[in-house]
């Protein structure tokens, strides 16, 4: 019944021992203890799951465990680097840009996600890679405004 | 001075009397000087929600602070933390108290075996109402470590200085010592009367500054724990049986499916069939696999024949306020204006969905839990399960997001049922569909009114009826001579109106209320042909409400006009938790497709003392944005106990394309004492968009939400 499955997570080469029959979603948050990914609507629609997946922004909660075989898995954990904040992360400090948390880790997935594809959006673009991502606070100026400000601080890095 | 306050050398045991005041936390903590205070009165436990209205004031209360020998002082809350900032701002007022650096407190929130007790985090009243009263625990623990200061250094209290947790003979700066050596190897506790905190607004060194969330680092890197991020060895997940609407009846069960599938344990207790498994997607699939079947007796009513239901029912009417005379109102009224508001069901949300897991150790029951009221879950599974109340604790870690849906707690107490049930640790995390399913939604409501103004534009009469939505800012808030307000609420022999639970939504209620208040004013301001800004002045007399004008009306620039200019500008205002607000928004509607974007909301905001303005303003952000949602689309929608939106596809939400620019502005009144902040920037932009769309097109809204179907509707009776 369990299945070996291989894949790159947070940087490591990682095998689990697991029911492929699983969501990402619960094998991250059960088997591998990370639970920085939330469970918000569990059919794709909140967001609040989403990791990297060769770097492109996926809901986990609506991917088999068995399809990441392979592939490179960033989680929310995985993103700061020697306890040094992803640009993204540290902009979402900076401007406040949360509120109870709860969709936080998803959106910074999606927004580091949207980063990699598009490094100079403009902010209708911010938005549109957004979008599909749903905050209940009300966060949502400030999210903008992080990814705007960690869009020109990682091209400044460059 | 001494015999204030009981000392007990920390090798001693203490006497009988006070084991039982100072229940078991005191072992938890170790020493330190604690500052024990009841700062509940007869009267608030009076005012409680009925579902924890048996409860008495604890004999047995906890301690609000704690100063601990390395000189942290540890500060104890029954509030919770879930997004709105308590635990950013709470120790900015301890902080200015005790003349310590802020980064020396720290916070212990929404712990029954720790905290005081306390009602619930709802109605914005932790600033307000806690606030001043942990302050005064603050100022006595500051009281004690003077007087034992004064001891040590061998001066008077009164030639001593605080400064940054250090006490400073004023005569002699070298000689000193911080609150971390008095406090080390001392157990204190000071028992305090109920008295009202000395307020000195002037002397704040943290109170009135900006702070950002401290919890904002943990939160980015996912690090920081809610409810459903705990693990223990052993643990299992649950899923529970659900009916398929509101009424039904379990009338055959089939579980066999279920117990085919892997790891599954399936547990019952008459209606009540639940799965356990270890692995949450087996649990998903089993519950799935079990066969019920159901006999129905629902409410012959839908989200479209509700509003008739409600006026014609046979209602408990209760006159809420009255003055003057509606007759003489009449006589004295040039123009009669009638209108009838209708509101839905709106579902508060939350993008965490209830969550509790329930552990025993022995007899002792745990139960972490999303909940805005830890005691009020502690009540409710001695109520319904018989578990005595002393050995339940409860411990919320961060909640994702509660709007007043986590006030009830369901959750927790079927987590601790099969806890008990299981002897296993329970996880409970609530799908999105029981989330909308199970949700205390804000209560749909008629609001019918009645008003009427003389030849020059004062209002004479103002007849304001509500059925079935709550009270909550029903306050005229205009100077009117001939004023009645009238609640119909649900008889107890008459029809039952809600065919499900509701309860308290962000505000609740308020913003039913302003929808119908203040569009009634733009009505009556536009059919007079007068400026809606001056129409409002003109019947005001509130200065606070005039001063919110005055500085919106500047930093919108507003410009007068009868309305409707096809400008798309709006106006509301009114009055929550004890503050004073005032909106202008701009709109611009989409005439053949009904779309509206709302461009830009300058929102004034009195709240008194504003402790933190940077999280004050997030909080208004957080309500402008918020408050689009019950405006544009969220509706429930239901035929009889049905529920038909159960995920975020049929119920939307706001999104980022919906944002206006915002502009939000605190009025300086470091003068006054602190009022609620996480509402009441929400009440008025249901009224301020309506306002909005009649101005741009000419077209009256009266059920709220504002779909392109009914402004394309409205637009065709212009």
């Amino acid at each position: 019944m369990e299945e070996k499955i291989s894949f790159n997570l947070n940087g490591k080469k990682t095998v689990i021992q697991t029911d492929p029959n699983q969501t990402l979603l619960w094998v991250l948050r059960n088997q591998l203890g990370l639970t920085g990914t939330k469970f918000g609507c569990g059919t794709g629609f909140c967001g609040a799951c989403t990791v990297l997946i060769n770097r492109e922004p996926v809901r986990s909660c609506m991917m088999a465990v068995s399809d990441i075989a392979g592939k490179e898995v960033v989680t929310i954990e995985g993103l700061a680097r020697n306890g040094k904040l992803h640009p993204v992360q540290q902009a979402f400090v900076d401007h406040d840009a949360l509120q109870c948390g709860y969709c936080t880790p998803g959106m910074i997935m999606t927004a580091a996600g949207f980063l990699m594809k598009n490094p100079s959006p403009t902010r209708d673009q911010i938005v549109d890679g957004l979008e599909q991502n749903l905050c209940r606070c009300g966060a949502h100026v400030r999210i903008i405004d992080a990814v705007e400000t960690a869009a020109k601080e990682m091209k400044g890095g460059k | 001075m001494r015999k204030d306050y009981d000392e007990i050398s920390a090798s001693n045991e203490p006497e009988e009397k006070m084991t039982i005041k100072r229940r078991s936390f005191v072992k938890l903590l170790g020493g330190g000087i604690f500052i024990f205070f009841q700062p509940w009165n007869a009267l608030d436990i009076l005012n409680l929600p009925a579902d924890q209205a048996r409860r008495t004031l604890p004999a047995d209360y906890n301690a609000f602070l704690q100063v601990t020998g390395d000189g942290t002082i540890k500060c104890f809350t029954g509030k919770i933390e879930m997004g709105q900032g308590a635990i950013t701002a709470l120790p900015q007022m301890m902080a200015d108290e005790l003349n310590v650096l802020l980064e020396k407190i720290s916070i212990v929130m929404g712990d029954t075996d720790l905290c005081p007790w306390d009602a619930g985090t709802w109605g914005s009243q932790t600033i307000q109402t806690f606030g001043p009263a942990m302050r005064r625990a603050a100022a006595e623990a500051r009281g004690v470590l003077v007087d034992l200061a004064s001891q040590k250094l061998g001066v008077p209290a009164s030639q001593l200085e605080v400064k940054d947790g250090v006490v400073i003979d004023t005569k002699n700066s070298r000689n000193r010592v911080s609150y971390a050596q008095l406090a080390q190897g001392k157990k204190i506790e000071k028992y305090l009367d109920n008295k009202p905190p000395v307020e000195d607004y002037k002397k704040f060194t943290y109170i009135g500054k900006s702070y950002k969330h401290v919890d904002a680092r943990i939160k980015v890197t996912g690090q920081a724990k809610y409810t459903g991020d705990l693990r223990f060895p052993g643990m299992v997940f649950a899923r529970i049986l659900r009916p398929p609407s509101h009424g039904a009846k379990l009338t055959s069960v089939d579980v066999s499916g279920a117990e085919q599938v892997s790891g599954t344990q399936v547990v019952r207790d008459g209606d009540f069939i639940a799965v356990l498994n270890e692995n949450k997607d087996r649990a998903d699939e089993a519950i799935v696999k079990i066969k019920a079947e159901y006999s129905f007796d629902e409410l012959k009513v839908n989200d479209k024949t509700l509003y008739d239901r409600m006026v014609g029912a046979d209602s408990r009417m209760n006159e809420l306020r009255s003055s003057g005379d509606l007759q003489t109102g009449f006589q004295q009224s040039d123009r009669i204006f009638e209108s009838e508001f209708h509101d839905p069901y709106v579902a508060h949300s939350a993008i965490e969905t209830h969550t509790a897991l329930a552990r025993l150790e022995g007899d002792k029951m745990t139960v972490w839990s999303s909940t805005q009221s830890p005691f009020g879950l502690q009540d409710a599974i001695e109520r319904e399960l018989g578990y005595p109340r002393e050995k339940i604790r409860v411990i919320t870690p961060f909640v994702g997001g509660g709007f007043g849906g986590k006030s009830v707690h369901q959750q927790g107490v079927e987590a601790a049922r099969l806890a008990k049930l299981s002897n296993k640790p329970v996880l409970l995390v609530w799908s999105r569909d029981e989330e909308f399913f199970y949700d205390t939604f804000h209560p749909a409501g008629v609001y019918r009114v009645r008003s009427g103004i003389d030849k020059d534009g004062l209002i004479k009469l103002w007849d304001f009826n509500i059925y079935y939505g709550g009270t909550r800012g029903s306050d005229t808030i205009y100077d009117v001579p001939n004023v009645r307000t009238t609640h119909y609420d649900q008889n107890m022999n008459g029809l039952q109106i809600h065919p499900f639970g509701t309860g308290a939504w962000r505000a609740p209620n308020n913003n039913s209320n302003t929808f119908a208040r203040e569009c009634q004013i733009d009505i009556m301001a536009s059919a007079a042909g007068i400026d809606p800004l001056e129409f409002r002045l003109k019947n005001l007399k509130d200065e606070k409400m005039i001063a919110c004008w005055k500085a919106v009306s500047d930093k919108f620039g507003y410009v007068p006009s009868k309305s409707p200019s096809g400008r798309g500008i709006g106006l509301a205002c009114g009055t929550d938790a004890g503050s004073w607000v005032a909106f202008i928004a701009e709109v611009k509607v989409d005439k053949s497709t009904g779309h509206v974007q709302v461009v830009r909301v300058a929102c004034a905001q009195d709240m008194g003392l504003c402790v933190n303005p940077q999280g004050s303003r997030i909080q208004m952000e957080g309500c402008i944005t918020m408050g689009l949602g019950y405006t544009l689309t969220e509706e429930i929608q239901f035929e009889g106990g049905n529920i038909k939106n159960r995920n975020f596809d049929s119920y939307e939400i706001p999104r980022f394309s919906w944002l206006p620019k915002m502009d939000c502005i605190i009025l300086d009144r470091q003068d006054q004492p602190p009022k609620g902040g996480g509402e009441p920037a929400i009440i008025g932009i249901g009224a301020v968009i309506a306002n909005a769309i009649h101005d741009a097109t000419g077209a009256r809204l009266y059920s709220m939400p504002f779909t392109p179907a009914r402004i394309l509707e409205a637009i065709k009776m212009v």
